[in-house]
């Protein structure tokens, strides 16, 4: 199991009485992309807060780097390098953007400079907005402060909750490419998506997942081949 | 105006903005610059108040009380911070004001130790180093020095890195733990700073007016503190500063209209009202406030 960035080992999750995750796998290997999808509710989410550390009630294992994490706290995994960009526009809305980048590398002892400029580098169209309120940028923007926030980090792993909720198609196809530059700086990535096509396209694997449970594993280009994967979450397509 | 500034009657007003002052600053710590809805106010105000009170009558020297009101009120926030970490929103408020009131019902009820409703009178005045604070004019000074270093000692809080971890918690709890902050840590540190900072302002409180009871600590005088905040703006020191000084000021012409008390303090709590509703009409954010509560995003249910 060592020979893994991330693996989940029967994961049982719950909010309050409800069972929500029952006897969750998965693994996510160094530099990989894999996509996590399925319909509403089937725990896609609550798999990445279980990764993150923000579920207590739970049963299973996770490890990390070959370390058992499950009884680990978020800002000890920001250190062991698991960084998350949570569902929504998860920006702080009253700091600027050059706030939300140093925030970004907040724990971090040495100089920030160099990385802040690699992020606008990344994002162009952020660094003339630098002195504006997140809050105030449109959705893609602000999605990419919080991806860049995330990176200030510089994270083994990253985990994505519905990066492209709510955007364009062009501002979502320019979210992904952009993914798939910061993982060709050796980032591996767990996204989860609800609308899968394009997360699909750029995966090396996926999940599905269903009330709950493993539905089915794959290659991300298999899956977007499957009959029944493309009847259920591709639309049709 | 010098001898009107010198008078006793205004003198009694200075103090008096002195120490709610400390109140709405401290306060705005906690609602303003963390983002926790705390309506447990009084009761720190009151603990640090009945702490210096006590210690004073059983003849411990000033700075004992001083320091007793900080730390006793600081262990009534220790009690309340682990709900604030919890509960968040209309469920931390309510949770608070319960605390608030079993404070203020053991005040009354511990009558061996307080007196219970006949209250603490003649607590003794400040001295500290063989000086002794006899005259208005000194009391003034020495509230106006702490009370001055309470709001710098705020200011410098939210200014510092501590302070903008406060700000990203307030808008983004989840945000703030995937930046990697121990967002539990801050809350408790903060809850703990502002109640101590209460503290102080009951110390003074104490013994500026000379006789305490349960009456005052009440969450008629939370709901008072939470106006001043919130008239100057949340999450705004200068706010705060100014908050409290017009709020105590407002009703002071109300006296010379020669009303029954009765009749005067409800009039007092329809002029705080009536000011309220306006503020929430035209000026949502306060004079200078930078942010405003609105409600929970769902997603930040856990
Ligand atoms: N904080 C919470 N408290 C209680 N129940 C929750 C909470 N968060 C999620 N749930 C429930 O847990 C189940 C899984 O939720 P989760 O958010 O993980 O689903 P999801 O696959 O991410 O769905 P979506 O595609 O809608 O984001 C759902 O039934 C949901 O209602
Ligand atoms: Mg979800």
């Amino acid at each position: 199991m060592t020979k893994h960035l991330l693996t989940i080992k029967d994961l049982d999750s719950w909010y309050g009485q409800m069972q929500v995750l029952h006897e969750v796998k998965m693994h996510i290997d160094k530099g990989e992309i894999v996509s996590i999808i399925g319909p509403n509710g089937a725990g896609k989410s609550t798999i990445l807060k279980n990764i993150f550390g923000l579920i207590e009630k739970r049963k299973g294992k996770i490890f990390f780097d070959g370390k058992n994490i499950i009884k680990s706290k978020p800002e000890n995994l920001t250190k062991l390098g698991i960084t998350y960009v949570p569902q929504g526009r998860s920006v702080f809305p009253n700091l600027t953007v050059q706030e939300n980048l140093e925030m970004g590398g907040f724990i971090r002892k040495d100089d920030l400079s160099e990385d802040i400029e690699s992020v606008y580098k990344k994002f162009p169209g952020l660094k003339e907005r630098k002195d504006q309120k997140a809050g105030l940028l449109s959705g893609g923007e602000q999605q990419m402060v919080a991806i860049g926030r995330a990176l200030m980090l510089k994270p083994k792993l990253l985990l994505l909750d519905e990066p492209s909720l709510g955007l364009s198609p062009q501002m979502k196809a320019l979210i992904f490419e952009k993914l798939i530059e910061v993982n060709k700086d050796g980032v591996a990535m767990v996204i989860v998506e609800q609308n899968a096509k394009m997360s699909l396209n750029i995966s090396d694997r996926a999940y599905v997942l269903e009330l709950g449970k493993n539905k089915m594993h794959g290659k991300g280009k298999d899956m977007l081949r499957n009959k029944d994967v493309a009847k259920l979450y591709l639309g049709g397509g | 105006m010098l001898e009107f500034f010198a008078s006793n009657y205004a003198l009694n007003l200075l103090i008096l903005i002195c120490i709610y002052v400390i109140l709405s600053v401290s306060l705005n710590l906690i609602i303003g610059y963390s983002g926790m809805l705390n309506l447990g106010h009084a009761a720190f105000f009151g603990i640090g108040a009945y702490a210096s009170a006590l210690l004073a009558l059983a003849g411990y020297p000033y700075w004992i009380c001083f320091i007793a009101a900080v730390f006793f009120a600081g262990l009534g926030g220790a009690m309340i911070a682990y709900p604030s970490l919890k509960l968040r929103g209309d469920y931390l408020a309510i949770a608070t004001l319960g605390f608030g009131e079993i404070a203020r019902a053991v005040m009354k009820n511990w009558v061996s130790l307080t007196r219970g409703p006949l209250g603490l009178p003649g607590i003794p005045k400040i001295s500290f180093f063989g000086l002794t604070l006899t005259t208005k004019f000194q009391f003034f000074i020495f509230a106006l020095i702490i009370a001055i270093l309470v709001v710098l000692f705020v200011s410098k809080i939210v200014k510092s890195p501590f302070g903008r971890v406060l700000r990203a918690i307030r808008e983004d709890e989840i945000a703030a733990q995937a930046i990697g902050k121990n967002i539990k840590k801050y809350k408790v540190i903060v809850v703990i700073t502002g109640a101590a900072c209460a503290g102080i302002a009951g110390s003074l409180f104490a013994h500026h007016i000379t006789f305490i009871d349960p009456t005052t600590f009440t969450l008629m005088e939370t709901i008072l503190i939470v106006c001043m905040v919130v008239l100057g703006g949340v999450a705004s020191i200068r706010g705060s500063v100014i908050g409290a000084t017009i709020l105590v000021l407002l009703p002071e012409p109300l006296r010379f209209l020669g009303l029954p008390t009765s009749m005067a303090a409800a009039l007092r709590v329809m002029i705080y009202a009536a000011l309220l509703i306006l503020l929430m009409i035209y000026k949502p954010n306060g004079i200078f406030g930078e942010w405003r509560f609105r409600h929970a995003k769902s997603k930040e249910a856990l």
